[in-house]
């Protein structure tokens, strides 16, 4: 019998390749007599272009072509505006290659085409461009003041966007409060950082009209849709290959990166192969960042600590460019209230230009920073009223049965009214609370303080909207000689595990051993309808859409079985990859059933024979009947019309040394709640993974952009990602809470890890340093240097 | 990210290096390229020649000759700190090795190379101060013996000659009575240290502090010794208070001036931290060597 498989630790599917060196990614790709493809990027923020002269580059014997925006044709344009929301006051966007002016270091000026990336990086050095720097302002609170540079030069100020929205009664919740607490927090720039940097090959079969592009994409659909138009190719003319792909978080789904267009673009004008693999000192300052923002929170409570009202207002840095929009700050203005009742909100933004890298959404995408100002926020509330943090939070969840939760007046980036469709949050608080034994911690503590170190207990609780729509697909087909079943979808994996739990939905719906299920995705010629892996979607409207496929294709198997057998159809049974009349030694494999299906003129092998002219199985099976298709296959979308929320609660236990201002993460816990998990193990996965990005935004990762905008440390050496010495064991504990937004009950897993981790440290830092008279840490990344200086003040105050 | 066009030379002897270092006007020695490659990689470096030192067979190998502890120009990091002779000859070197960077790169770096390189923020330079090695440089006219105190001049920049080749590397076995610590700090295990302190402190049998060497990395714009911690310590019988003042007074060589990590203030609090505790660390081991 098989067994049910949702559900399952189901070890990932395409490990053994990975692991073992044989995936294949867009450098793997053979392209050969390919040429290389290299960027001139500004050296400027903001600069005039006086003069290029790339005749030197041209000229060198290895060199295929070098392009400016001149040489672009209709492409030298601004690119798309991707979320043209009305809040947006000013969109600008980037030109594939620039025109006149630079507007943040790293921005694509000329393109160089040669035999290698060596020669073409030799030549890239003989390219004179002559700039006229221009002024710049590029702290983000001084380009949003008056007087700032703007970035852009017909606009007088740096204002994308002034969002507002609210819920309730906030200015009455305000004047009612018996106890206000006010707190500026900020959280600085960084970037993704996936191991495999952006990729984009490109072939042109001038003979047959046909472009392959491979790109690292995680939208390979929306790059395949978007390139037909800039480039006026029919669909079925470009196919687009996202093949293996090693991560994106956000940074590898924009329309367009530059090098997405132009690649295409060059490999079809100079009729031969075209590839760029990214270096990583490009994929620093010319793939998109994200995380600067600076908020105004303050929480209106009554004595008891209930918590009547909420209002915040922040910066966000958008960097150069808006191609998002407000996407980013409109998801932070979403999570701003988190999982209390709080049924007062008030929440309002302003999307600012800087002359930096752009900014779209990175894993966590705004949330991290609603997350680290309101749960900052509520530490600060609780010991202002003197009251424990877990019984602060205890008193403001929303309770189990409360569900749906509605914020009337608040929306998500889909303008749905934010309603939260199920949780245990309670429990969820209650489950960690017991896992971290607050008693024991004490004793640990004190134990820790009389040798003079220093344990402080972390918490914050985190919640994320998933799913988003508008929808996704999905194509399943029985192979007639195998018996096998194809699972084609429109979603593309960055290493998530698609592969295995598609598989697992399907195999239960189907009957077949998960190893009979073939995942195809990130191929626009395996399916081409969908939006991509990105908004922690992938799970759910993939997998819905997967579930609802295969519902269908079961029924076919079904129904063409009991007419092949002329049986009822209650009487069959479907298991073991064969379809077997109950309480009879009677069956046909799904291989046989799928042959059957789909009628011949001239049967290729014997089996075949059966549904041709010349078989036995009478007249009546060798046609295709009226409403039916050939063989086994059915399609399906899944569109949400509701969206899961998921969420959780952390908590860390950290030693602080207070000489060398470190930090040791003595425990780092996890409750986790996304819904039914299809596979633990691939959730435990994403959130190790997550939290470990988590903490390289809460102590590690920052970009450094000095007063001139030059990131000064673009390079692994020096932009301290977290190794695996950084990062403790991290205790995962679950939490299942089906959703009843979704027929598989399911909600998004893939960002969740990191949202909450700046807050926790936070917390936890100040937890420990406490005793030393030591303030508040509202600023992530924390830093050694940050807790020396808050230890110095501390100490300065003491003795003064 | 890629490196410019260079010529690639793989001689098999010393001379043939020596000499193939004469012939271009720049050239780069290619030993562990563990910080030679990047910068290739970055342009930062651009020599018109890259001289691989691999296939030189007397450069290999890591042996104890009497008190000196004598290191090939080939002698990898990892099989420095793997040698069982060379750690109970200097156990200084084992501890501080376990300092450089990953596993992986020390399989590639040479000790040699780090020394001659002369990163001011690296590990090995400092233990070299503090253990008072010396280098013997190799240049067309012969050789020469050159002191770790006369090594470094700032920071990536020794005294080497740009047509010399170091040979070999000597460290002193640990002395009589004498203890040892390393310790630094550092964002990340295995990066390059905020700050890191060397300190080997010898008793006399009396249990009195005959001698101190300490020596630092990541302070300045060379590793340095602390002699003024150092004065502190001699002849005291070593104190906590004693031991903390010469934390105290290692401060006045903090030089760097504030980066994007790290202010001087700090710095300075990290480099009296790690003294005090290299120092009580020496102190346990050679009073129990006593």
């Amino acid at each position: 019998m098989s067994t049910q498989r949702f559900g399952e630790r189901v070890p990932r599917l395409n490990d053994a390749k990975l692991l073992r060196g044989q995936g294949c990614y867009v450098d793997d790709v053979p392209l050969p007599g390919a040429y290389h493809a290299v960027f001139l990027r500004s050296p400027f923020a903001r600069a005039r272009i006086l003069s290029i002269d790339a005749s030197a580059a041209r000229e060198h014997p290895s060199v295929a072509a070098v392009y400016t925006c001149d040489d672009l044709g209709p492409l030298d344009q601004p690119l798309p505006m991707l979320s043209p929301h009305p809040a947006i006051i000013a969109a600008r966007t980037q030109r594939p290659l620039a025109r006149d002016e630079v507007f943040h270091v790293g921005q694509t000026v000329a393109m160089v085409i040669a035999v290698d990336r060596y020669t073409a990086e030799d030549a890239l050095r003989l390219i004179d461009a002559d700039y006229e720097p221009l002024p710049v302002t590029v702290d983000l609170a001084s380009a949003a003041a008056p007087g700032a540079h703007p970035v852009h030069p017909d606009l007088t100020d740096n204002i994308v966007g002034h969002f507002a929205q609210r819920s309730g009664d906030p200015d009455g919740a305000f004047a009612k409060a018996e106890h206000v607490t006010s707190l500026r927090v900020r959280m600085d720039r960084s970037t993704a950082a996936p191991i495999e940097t952006r990729a984009i090959a490109a072939r042109w079969e001038a003979a047959t009209g046909e472009l392959t592009v491979w790109d690292t994409t995680q939208a390979p659909i929306s790059i395949r849709d978007g390139l037909a138009s800039i480039l006026g190719l029919e669909e079925n003319k470009l196919r687009v290959i996202a093949p293996d792909v090693g991560g994106g978080f956000g940074q590898k789904v924009m329309l367009f990166y530059p090098e997405e267009i132009l690649v295409p673009w060059a490999a079809m004008r100079l009729a031969r192969p075209v590839k760029y693999v990214e270096d990583r000192t490009e994929n620093f300052i010319g793939s998109s960042q994200e995380r600067t923002q600076i908020h105004e929170i303050q929480l209106a409570a009554t004595k008891d600590g209930t918590v009547i009202g909420l209002k915040d207002s922040f910066l966000h840095d958008s960097g150069a460019f808006a191609p998002y929009g407000i996407e980013v700050p409109r998801v932070s203005a979403s999570a701003i209230a988190g999982p209390y009742r709080i049924p007062n909100v008030d929440v309002e933004f302003k999307a600012i230009y800087t002359p930096t890298v752009p900014v779209t959404p990175f894993r966590g995408s705004g949330r991290p920073h609603a997350c680290f100002a309101l749960e900052r926020a509520m530490d600060q509330l609780a010991d202002e009223l003197g009251l424990d943090r877990f019984e602060l939070r205890r008193r403001n969840l929303i309770g189990p049965d409360e569900f749906p939760y509605v914020r009337e007046g608040l929306k998500y980036v889909d303008d749905g009214t934010i309603t939260y469709d199920s949780g245990q949050y309670p429990k969820a608080l209650a489950m960690i609370e017991e896992a971290i034994d607050l008693e024991r911690f004490r004793r640990e503590k004190d134990a820790a303080a009389k040798e003079g170190r220093y344990l402080g207990l972390g918490l914050a609780f985190y919640m994320e909207c998933t799913g988003l729509g508008p929808y996704d697909g999905c194509r399943i087909r029985v192979h007639p000689a195998t018996g096998k079943v194809s699972v084609n979808t429109g979603l593309a994996s960055q290493g998530q595990g698609h592969e295995t739990v598609f598989a697992q939905i399907a195999a239960d719906r189907l009957g077949v051993p998960i190893e009979d299920v073939i995942v195809a995705q990130g191929d626009t010629a395996a399916f081409d309808r969908g939006g991509g892996s990105h908004s922690s979607r992938s799970a759910v409207v993939g997998g819905n859409a997967v579930h609802k496929a295969a519902v269908r294709v079961r029924a076919q198997i079904l129904e063409t079985a009991a007419r092949l057998m002329a049986v009822p159809e209650e009487s069959l049974e479907l298991a073991d990859g064969r379809v077997t009349v109950k309480g009879a030694n009677r069956f046909m494999t799904l291989a046989e059933i799928a042959i059957a299906a789909n009628p011949l003129s001239s049967p290729f092998d014997r089996p075949a024979e059966v549904v041709s002219q010349y078989g036995t199985a009478g007249q009546e099976l060798v046609t295709v009947g009226e409403g039916r298709a050939p063989g086994i296959e059915a399609s399906a979308y899944y569109s949400p019309s509701a969206s899961p929320w998921a969420y959780g609660v952390h908590a860390a236990i950290v030693e602080v040394d207070p000489d060398l201002c470190s930090i040791a993460f003595k425990r780092y816990l996890s409750v986790h709640d996304c819904g039914k998990m299809i596979n633990p193990t691939i959730v435990e996965g994403q959130m190790i993974g997550g939290i470990a990005q988590g903490i390289g935004g809460a102590f590690y990762e920052r970009l450094d952009y000095d007063e001139d905008g030059i990131i000064t440390n673009a390079s692994f050496m020096e932009f301290l990602m977290p190794y695996a010495t950084e990062v403790p064991k991290i205790e995962i504990m679950h939490l299942e809470t089906p959703s009843p937004a979704n027929p598989l009950g399911i909600k998004g897993a893939g960002e969740a890890g990191t949202i909450a981790v700046p807050a926790v440290v936070a917390s936890a830092v100040e937890d420990a340093l406490k005793p030393l008279g030591v303030g508040r840490f509202h600023h992530a990344p924390l830093s050694p240097n940050m807790i020396f200086e808050a230890i110095t003040r501390a100490r300065a105050k003491a003795g003064g | 990210m890629k490196p410019p066009l260079f010529d690639y030379l793989a001689p098999v002897s010393v001379e043939e290096a020596i000499a193939a270092r004469a012939r271009y006007q720049s050239s780069a020695l290619l030993a562990g390229g563990q910080s030679l490659i990047p910068a290739l990689n970055f342009r930062i470096s651009h020599p018109e020649a890259v001289i691989d030192l691999k296939g030189i067979e007397s450069l290999r190998g890591v042996e104890l000759q009497g008190s000196e502890i004598v290191i090939g120009a080939m002698a990898r990091h990892r099989e420095v700190e793997l040698d069982e002779a060379i750690f109970k000859a200097n156990p200084l070197i084992r501890e501080t090795l376990g300092h450089v960077a990953h596993i992986v790169i020390r399989n590639r770096g040479t000790v040699v190379g780090s020394l001659a390189h002369g990163d001011a923020a690296a590990e090995m330079p400092a233990l070299f101060l503090a253990t008072g090695g010396s280098v013997t440089a190799r240049g067309p006219g012969g050789s020469r013996e050159i002191a770790a105190g006369e090594l470094y001049r700032f920071h990536l920049t020794t005294s080497l000659e740009p047509d010399e080749l170091v040979t070999e590397a000597r460290i002193p076995a640990l002395p009589a009575r004498t203890g040892w610590s390393f310790q630094e700090f550092a964002r990340r295990r295995g990066d390059y240290a905020l700050a890191g302190v060397c300190a080997l402190i010898t008793l006399e049998a009396s249990g009195a502090c005959q001698g101190a060497r300490l020596s630092a990395c990541g302070i300045a714009s060379t590793p340095v010794r602390l002699v003024k911690a150092e004065e502190v310590l001699t002849g005291t019988s070593l104190e906590t208070e004693t031991v903390n003042e010469a934390g105290r007074a290692a401060c006045a060589h903090v030089t760097a001036p504030d980066d994007n990590q790290t202010t001087s203030a700090f710095r300075k609090q990290l480099v009296q931290t790690l003294v005090t505790r290299t120092i009580t660390r020496a102190l346990a081991r050679a009073r129990a060597r006593l």
